[in-house]
């Protein structure tokens, strides 16, 4: 998206003008760089010991690597249990019964305006006393994300199919398909491919909810990466910094593939 | 119920810090968030690129990651103090970490609102003599703003309920003090969960209703 109508194509004073700003704007920039630069030095963040163990293969092999696959595994997971309830309830909500539509719109609800750790907490230390065990962090973290995430996508899936023609389902039911099947092999399959970027960018939300899992004790990226390498090294900086850098390496092809997908329709 | 009822002064204040983070931080952000949406939109490529290298990075980045490269990086780490006092401290650093992380998805709203706006405005405005700067104070932000009121309800209400991550830097508001209560009145999960659980349900069904109808009483008529 360009914004050029919100200005002329500058002349030769206007080039001149904004080559002077730019510069001006760049020694801002340069002058921050170097307050951030002057207060790390001050504390000896740039020091080799800091950086150098996040090269090392042992730090990756030990801390990095099983808290990626730790939050890649609780993501994957949530994803697709996230999945499913939000088709689950998209399509109850969706239902023309009563008795089916306000149960499930109620939970959607709930879920949606009640914060991810208040869940996630619910999950962890109410586990005991609700079913007599006590669940693993890694449970009460997916448990959290499918209910949260799975009620934002509901709400989206069911944005889709109300974005439908009102025609294909009336041609649907036309031919003689049932209530289910048209909601199945009709509805559905266009609400995913319309709402596909949609359904996505949430994926990239709930992949960055999973860091909360640290707060109960699983071994995540941020937990491992941050606490882990942090306590070795006394590197919180560098390695707050490397652990930003493979989150958003990440998100970013999400993104890219968001995009892909919706250009692809 | 008892649980509830015996410790509702401390629930209460628990709250209440949850409602200063986010009044606090949506201004905050509000304020940051233009600056940024400005900046992305201006003349200027370094301008430009600086401020969409922030957003990238902002929203890319768990807030949890965020919360504790502020509390451990910036306050521990760097050694900034913002007051004397501990809580008072970890309260300012919480408001900064989530202001850096909310004012880029306002800013992202915003920038979409200004994409809403004709053409034809910035021109009518450019050929009455208005600079950049006044086109966009006086003639598309004002108009970006009414287009998106109900995308920013949205992240006021996401900025409520992110709130609770605080408890990372080591503010103690709603969730740090369900947590406590559920190890003291272990008996009484279900009625403790339900009860913070209204409580965010009462701070964020109003805002979504109010912004809803400011929406609809805001938009542009085209």
């Amino acid at each position: 998206m360009s914004y050029a109508n919100l200005y002329e194509t500058p002349g030769p004073r206007g080039i001149r003008r904004n080559r002077l700003l730019a510069g001006g704007v760049a020694l801002v920039l340069l002058a921050l760089a170097y307050v951030v630069y002057v207060r790390f030095d001050a504390k000896d963040q740039w020091t080799a010991e800091k950086w150098t163990p996040l090269l090392r293969g042992d730090v990756w092999a030990t801390f990095i690597l099983p808290g990626l696959a730790g939050t890649l595994g609780a993501a994957v997971a949530g994803v697709i249990l996230a999945g499913l309830f939000g088709l689950v309830f998209a399509t109850g909500r969706l239902s023309e019964h009563r008795w089916i539509r306000v149960p499930a719109a109620a939970v959607v609800e709930f879920f949606r305006s009640v914060p991810l750790l208040l869940l996630i907490f619910f999950a962890f230390f109410g586990s005991y006393v609700l079913i007599g065990v006590n669940i693993s962090a890694f449970a009460a973290v997916v448990f959290g994300l499918t209910l949260y995430n799975g009620s934002v996508i509901a709400e989206i899936i069911r944005a889709g199919v109300q974005s439908l023609p009102r025609g294909q389902a009336e041609a649907a039911y036309a031919i003689g398909m049932r209530k289910g099947q048209v909601m199945r092999l009709i509805l559905l399959p266009q609400a995913f491919r319309a709402m596909m970027p949609a359904i996505v960018s949430q994926f990239v939300v709930l992949l960055k909810d999973s860091a909360l899992g640290l707060i109960v004790g699983y071994d995540e990226l941020v937990d491992r990466g941050l606490n882990g390498i942090a306590a070795n090294f006394s590197n919180v900086i560098p390695a707050a910094i490397l652990i930003a850098a493979i989150f958003i390496l990440i998100n970013l092809s999400l993104d890219r593939l968001a995009h892909r997908l919706g250009a692809a329709r | 119920m008892e649980a509830l009822l015996t410790e509702r002064d401390t629930i209460l204040a628990a709250f209440w810090m949850t409602i200063r983070l986010t009044a606090v931080s949506a201004l905050g952000s509000l304020v940051l968030g233009t600056l940024l949406a400005a900046m992305r939109v201006a003349p200027l490529a370094s301008l430009r690129a600086a401020a969409n290298c922030y957003v990238t990075v902002a929203r890319n980045t768990p807030l949890t990651l965020v919360l504790l490269f502020t509390g451990l990086g910036v306050g521990a780490n760097l050694g900034v103090e913002l007051s004397d006092d501990i809580a008072t401290n970890n309260y300012w650093l919480a408001v900064i970490g989530l202001t850096a992380y909310t004012s880029a998805f306002v800013c992202e709203a915003l920038r979409s609102g200004l994409n809403t706006v004709p053409v034809g405005q910035a021109e009518a405005a450019r050929s009455l003599g208005l600079g950049f700067v006044q086109t966009l104070r006086l003639i598309t932000l004002p108009q970006a703003f009414r287009a998106v009121v109900a995308p920013l309800g949205s992240i006021l209400i996401a900025l409520t309920k992110n709130t609770t991550i605080a408890l990372v830097v080591g503010v103690s508001e709603a969730s740090v003090r369900m947590r406590e209560m559920i190890e003291t009145y272990g008996d009484q999960v279900i009625e403790i969960f339900l009860g913070f659980a209204a409580g965010f349900v009462l701070l964020c069904l109003p805002m979504g209703l109010l912004f809803g109808w400011l929406s609809r009483r805001m938009a542009v008529a085209r």
